[in-house]
């Protein structure tokens, strides 16, 4: 990976000074991570560039050093010898740590002026559009520029690549210019080679703390920097002051005008639902992460309660959730959490009065309904069966939603309403329930809802 | 004195304290059966007689009771059980376990006891404690049979407990020593006519006034032989004497229990036909009807023969009440699972048992009448309305095979018209397959899958797999050949042939590896074969899976389309009638690898080509300004010219790598651009070919599939005897050939799919891959010496011990299959499979 930094106007070599490397000289930096090549393609009075050659070993990167006992963390068919990523902030921080800092023995004037710097990052790699380039950049006073390559020309089909070639252009301190680097390659690229701590913050806030807090987008670039770790970003703002009281910037849609998430509407509905037909005991199927059941969870009516998911993952966070293993240990056995598929027979699901759908049914193979159908409505026979799901027909008022797609990657088909209706009156006829359809969710201007709901009951 | 009781039983010995009670026990049952009280209130306090944990004491020895009765072991209890209340907890467990009950009461003179008791020296207790016993014990057994138990016996001196002999019986239904053949045929409801045809057609012969077989076979009735039907009095006549004779046997119906109730005089709603067999009886004898009373009150509710392996009841029975007997299995096995409603007809609302059978014991009944024979889970419905007009049918044992004659007309209006028969009850269910499983299989004898794995399969296979009916098999991972001694190879043929020779091979065969990615195709010569073979009915007639059980195409027209070019070369080749079948399934590579792995391409392989292109360009570049500028190697501490050669080769690798990829990708716009080799011919109707050798595989490919329509490829291969040096040279540089050009490998393999070695399994094939093609897994510049000295430590075990466990699970998969298995025995394999996959191993191997 190489970045390099052009600077042009009188006597440019001296950036060699601020920069502590020599222009006559290639030096070569033992990292535990590679090997950096610091050199000088070209020297003149009036336009010095300085180069940075970041070499990483990939076998290291995929195995973990021998020496170490480390597990790779990387395929071995992989880009991050060649991209320039957070490998290269580290190697920045570490190589011209002196320059970062604005320290100069000899020229410490011209470390503090701002200079007409030029620095091209190679093969930088961009998530989402790539536009964010200018919001990071503009504002911090560069021209930017950028050139984007297709992943094979050979298959024009498969797209562009994630990749750019990045010039910045600006009249800036060379100290700003590295610190807003180091922060803002992984804030492209999301990723970080490395296990990211609590320190980050701090380590952010010595990089940006200034300069962040005044940019237009910071939100987004902090949510960036920490994206695995919200809490991280929110201790960051509260460490520069920012965000705390009212003034803040993180202003999710969701917050305005005590607009409701369709999410958290569907499930109020269901759990009122539930709450009305007295159910003494209830299995959310597909409980996910477990949202409905800590809803059901506060009412004491219920005596039993169950959530069956298919997915380990979200049954671990629903664990989470409920603190299901202090509920276990304090011998309180109202609830269950069990690893459970509706294509599969399960008496575990048996004796509910009510059993809980919510956006589930959408997930399964169309070919595949008649199992569920036989699993729940044959075999399982709940008492009630309250069953949510997307109405395709809504589709429209999405923006990002395309004319034909849906609304998750995982569902495998979503419902008119007419469609839906039709096979809940199959359902009915074939296993001997009654049926009441309903809306929920905001109606848009033509009366439609967002989610339909069928009420089933034996 | 002898006390006869059952082999399998639950035992009460009652008496006081110093009655005898454990020692008789102890003379008598083995130390397991037996469950003392003292024991266990030694066991939770320390002291046998600290009466205080008495409560805690009988909670664990009755848990214990009912685990071992659950277990089928007989179980005796040791304490006084002076009290109803104690004895009735025991009738009670027995009822709940379906189990026999037996009181031996230890009725030994006062004088005796007292004696007895004033002479031990650890544990007498007062006298006047005994006699309050003694009272109890008198007020209470004499009621014993009352109160439920079964067979009671009185023990009533010294000598008597001394002499005593416990003889064990056999249970009523236990003729597991009858080995057959059996023919078992179903309701025969008065239909004689129909009958005597039947047993002529199955080649029984009167003899001396009875039907009986010339080759010793026997019948086996499944009950229901009168009511509704035209000869009643014809069919009791013909099957009295049979089963007299012990030609044959005869479990009864409920329509049996209803007649016995009637000639007992007992209160019977007559209707459901029994009015005509009644007309037919007034018209007999007494001692006719005395007769038919006797063989109706004989016949025992369902029958365990053949060790166990076959068990018929008129209404089927329970897993867990096979070789049990209580009022509750007399009433399942008369009347089935009812839920006790009624249904709009006015028929009693079935649940069904069979659905949720999972034993190894074939089970026969009849009972619920349907059009044909109903298999399901290792039990036969044989009842197929012969009164309504259907036929009467006989499933002949161990045969498994059906012989059935026509009604000669409807004799009786069924409420409603016989259903076809569906056999798509075969429901999987969640404990099939969730916690830790342990498959047998026929060339590993178990293989023991950790919970871990099950879970994430559950998952899975829940979103992810296709409709388990037709998931018949999954392909074994692979493991590559021993990593090469050769300076320049990661992989090279000759480890294979070494492999194979060490393990007393001497004939290969090498087979070019397609690189495309695997996938299984199922197909049916019809949708109706479909329907009927794999229950699969929703008008398709066959699927091309994933090896992770995935539909291979998006698209279904690409998938019919292709499974159609298949079926036309083997209906053109008349492959159907030479295999004698009506499906087929194929081990295959699909290519282009792209259609499959465009995610991959696009996410990973694609973008590292072109990051790894621009930034060792560019870094070129920058180094090379620096020669430019006139800046000589010598000034610096770095060695640039060697730098620069080396950016040089990483770019000339990188290329390497793009154009490695490239080799196997190509657009698809149609059908016409995917090809398809077929490998080995898996599995048709009744014959799994897993034992033939690979010639025979290629060989019945080349004859059926490929040759003329382009989209079926054939796979090149070489037969070599490895111990001859010019043979595996001769495939050595064949290899070279093929991996220069681009290809992936070349797979070797034994020459007989399945190869033992001492016993052992051994690997049924590993790759060599070539040396461009792995850059793709090992990355672009794997092959530098730096790079490849360290990728050669790698380890093979883990990776060959899986494929081993996944080939056997794959080869049973399909032998279950083949021999008409339930699914739920098949999808267990299968789902194997799915599960080993997600145990860590190298990804690259």
């Amino acid at each position: 990976m190489l970045l390099t930094i052009t600077y042009t106007g009188n006597d440019t070599q001296d950036i060699g000074y601020l920069l502590y490397k020599n222009p006559y000289r290639a030096q070569e930096f033992r990292m535990k991570m590679g090997t950096v090549y610091a050199f000088y393609p070209e020297v003149s009075d009036e336009r010095t560039t300085f180069a940075l050659l970041l070499e990483l070993d990939p076998i290291d990167l995929a195995k973990g050093r021998e020496d170490s006992g480390e597990a790779g963390l990387f395929a071995y068919v992989n880009d991050r010898p060649y991209v320039t990523s957070s490998f290269m902030s580290k190697a920045l921080a570490s190589v011209l740590g002196k320059a970062m800092s604005r320290k100069c023995d000899k020229r410490q004037e011209l470390a503090d002026s701002r200079m007409d710097l030029e620095a091209r990052l190679t093969m930088l790699p961009v998530r989402g559009n790539k536009e964010i380039l200018r919001q990071m950049f503009e504002p911090l006073g560069y021209e930017v520029t950028y050139e984007t390559f297709p992943i094979d020309e050979t298959f024009p089909e498969w797209g562009e690549s994630p990749y750019v070639n990045l010039t910045l252009k600006g009249r800036v301190r060379l100290s700003d210019l590295l610190n807003q680097l180091y922060v803002l390659i992984p804030v492209s690229d999301m990723q970080k080679h490395y296990y990211v701590s609590e320190d980050e913050i701090e380590k952010l806030a010595d990089h940006g703390g200034e300069w962040i807090k005044s940019h237009p987008y910071r939100e987004m670039i902090v949510r960036r920097y920490f994206p695995k770790t919200k809490s991280y970003a929110r201790k960051f703002n509260e460490l520069i002051g920012i965000g705390v009281d009212g003034e803040s910037s993180v202003n999710e849609p969701e917050d305005i005008s005590g607009f409701e998430p369709l999410d958290t509407i569907r499930l109020e509905t269901v759990r009122d639902e539930v709450l009305r037909m007295n159910a003494a005991s209830v299995i959310d199927i597909g409980c996910g992460e477990g949202k409905l059941l800590s809803l059901l969870l506060q009412d004491r009516g219920i005596a039993k309660l169950a959530g069956a998911d298919v997915s380990l993952s979200a049954l671990d966070k629903a664990k989470k959730r409920l603190g299901y293993d202090e509920l276990k240990l304090n011998g309180d056995s109202r609830l269950e959490l069990f690893q459970g598929s509706l294509l599969y027979k399960d008496s575990r699901f048996e004796h509910y009065d009510c059993a809980c759908l919510v956006e589930v049914v959408e997930h399964i193979d169309e070919a595949r309904l008649p199992e569920f159908e036989k699993v729940l409505f044959g075999y399982a026979i709940p008492r009630t069966v309250i069953l949510t799901t997307p109405n395709r027909e809504y589709n429209k008022n999405y923006e990002y939603i395309g004319e034909d797609s849906l609304r998750h990657s995982d569902h495998r088909f979503e419902w008119t309403r007419a469609e839906f209706r039709a096979w809940t009156e199959h359902i009915c006829e074939e296993y001997g329930y009654s049926v009441e359809i309903k809306g929920i969710g905001e109606k848009d201007d033509r009366g439609m809802s967002p989610t339909q709901m069928g009420v089933f009951r034996k | 004195m002898k006390i006869e009781i059952p082999e399998f039983c639950l035992i009460a010995m009652v008496g006081v304290t110093s009655s005898g009670k454990s020692a008789f026990a102890g003379k008598h049952f083995k130390e397991e059966e037996i469950l003392s009280s003292d024991a266990f209130r030694m066991m939770v306090s320390d002291d046998e007689n600290d009466q205080s944990v008495t409560a805690d004491a009988f909670e664990l020895l009755y848990a214990v009771a009912e685990k071992r009765l659950s277990h089928r072991k007989t179980t005796v209890i040791d304490a006084t059980n002076l009290r109803k209340d104690d004895r009735k907890k025991i009738t009670e467990l027995a009822k709940s376990q379906d189990v026999h009950t037996v009181a031996i009461v230890m009725d030994l003179p006062e004088k005796t006891i007292l004696q007895r008791n004033a002479g031990r020296a650890d544990r007498s207790i007062p006298e006047k404690k005994v006699r309050s016993q003694m009272s109890a014990f008198r007020q209470g057994t004499g009621k014993l049979k009352e109160e439920g138990f079964r067979f009671v016996y009185f023990i009533k001196s010294e000598e008597e407990a001394d002499d005593a002999e416990i003889a064990y019986t056999k249970l009523w239904n236990d003729r597991k020593d009858e080995h057959g053949p059996f023919d078992i045929i179903g309701d025969v409801h008065g239909c004689a006519k129909e009958l005597k045809e039947l047993l002529g057609k199955l080649g029984y012969v009167m003899e001396e006034g009875v039907y009986c077989h010339p080759e010793g076979r026997k019948a086996v009735f499944v009950g229901d032989l009168c009511d509704r039907g035209p000869e009643n009095m014809a069919v009791l006549r013909l099957v009295m004497p049979m089963v007299r004779s012990g030609y044959a046997l005869c479990v009864p119906g409920n329509h049996d229990n209803k007649l016995e109730r009637y000639l007992n005089n007992r209160n019977v709603q007559i209707s459901y036909g029994l009015k005509n067999t009644i007309e037919e009886i007034e018209n007999e004898n007494d001692d006719f009807r005395e007769e038919i009373r006797d063989f109706l009150r004989s016949l025992v509710s369902h029958y365990i023969l053949d060790d166990g392996r076959l068990v018929v009841s008129h209404a089927g029975i329970r897993q867990e009440y096979i070789g049990r007997a209580s009022a509750r299995i007399r009433e399942f096995c008369l009347y089935g699972d009812t839920t006790g409603e009624t249904d709009d007809l006015g028929l009693p609302v079935r649940l069904d048992w069979a659905e949720d059978y999972r034993g190894s014991a074939v089970i026969v009944y009849g009972h619920t009448p349907q059009a044909d024979v109903k298999v399901l889970n290792n039990t036969f419905c044989i009842d197929t309305g012969c009164v309504f007009g259907g036929k009467l049918s006989c499933l002949r044992y161990p045969e498994k095979e059906i012989v059935s004659v026509q009604a000669e007309k409807e004799y009786y209006k069924p409420v409603r018209p016989l259903m076809s028969v569906e056999n798509d009850n075969d429901m999987l269910k969640a404990s099939d397959i969730t916690g830790k499983l342990r498959i047998t299989t026929s060339l590993i004898q178990e293989i023991v899958i950790p919970k871990e794995n099950t879970a994430a399969a559950f998952e899975t296979v829940s979103r992810f797999a296709a409709d388990p009916h037709w998931l018949i098999y999954l392909p074994p991972t692979m493991s590559p050949c021993e990593t090469s001694q050769l300076d320049d190879y990661l992989e090279h043929p000759a480890e294979a042939f070494s492999y194979y020779k060490k393990n007393g091979v001497s004939r290969v065969v090498c087979e070019k590896k397609h690189m495309g990615s695997r996938a299984v195709v199922v197909l049916c010569h019809s949708p109706e074969a479909a329907a009927k073979r794999f229950g699969v009915r929703d008008g398709s007639r066959g699927i091309i899976y994933t090896r992770t059980g995935r539909r291979f195409f998006d698209d279904p027209e690409m998938e019919s389309g292709l499974l159609d070019r298949i079926d036309a070369e083997l209906t053109d080749r008349y492959f159907w009638d030479d295999f004698d079948t009506e499906w087929v399934c194929l081990d295959t590579e699909i290519m282009p690898w792209s259609e499959k792995a465009k995610a991959l391409l696009k996410e990973q392989y694609g973008p590292v080509g072109r990051a790894g292109r621009e930034a060792l360009r560019a870094s070129i570049s920058a180094i090379e300004e620096v020669f430019e500028r006139g800046i000589s190697s010598d000034d610096t501490e770095v060695d640039l010219s060697a730098l620069l050669g080396w950016y040089q080769d990483k770019l000339n690798d990188i290329n390497k790598y793009v154009e490695a990829y490239h080799e196997y990708c190509w657009g698809v716009k149609s059908l016409e651009d995917i090809r398809i080799a077929p490998f080995h011919l898996l599995a048709s109707e009744g014959r799994c070919f897993c034992y033939k050798t690979h010639e025979w595989h290629l060989d019945m490919i080349g004859r059926y599939m490929v040759g003329r329509d382009i989209v079926i490829m054939t796979t090149d291969n070489l037969i070599i005897d490895i111990d001859d040096g010019e043979q595996t040279a001769k495939a050595i540089g064949w290899w070279k050939i093929l991996t220069e050009s681009g290809d992936e490998g070349m797979v070797v393999k034994p020459e007989r799919y399945v190869t033992l070695n001492g016993g052992h399994l051994i690997q049924p094939a590993v790759k060599c891959r070539g040396r461009e093609y792995l850059r793709m897994i090992y990355g672009p510049e794997y092959l530098s010496p730096e790079h490849l000295s360290r990728l050669k430590k790698r380890s093979l075990s883990c990776k060959r011990s899986l494929a081993l466990r996944e080939f056997s699970l794959g080869v049973e998969s399909l032998r279950r299959f083949v021999s008409k298995e339930p699914l739920y025995r098949v999808h267990e394999c299968v789902f194997g499979v799915l599960a080993l996959e997600s145990e860590p191993v190298d990804p690259r191997l």
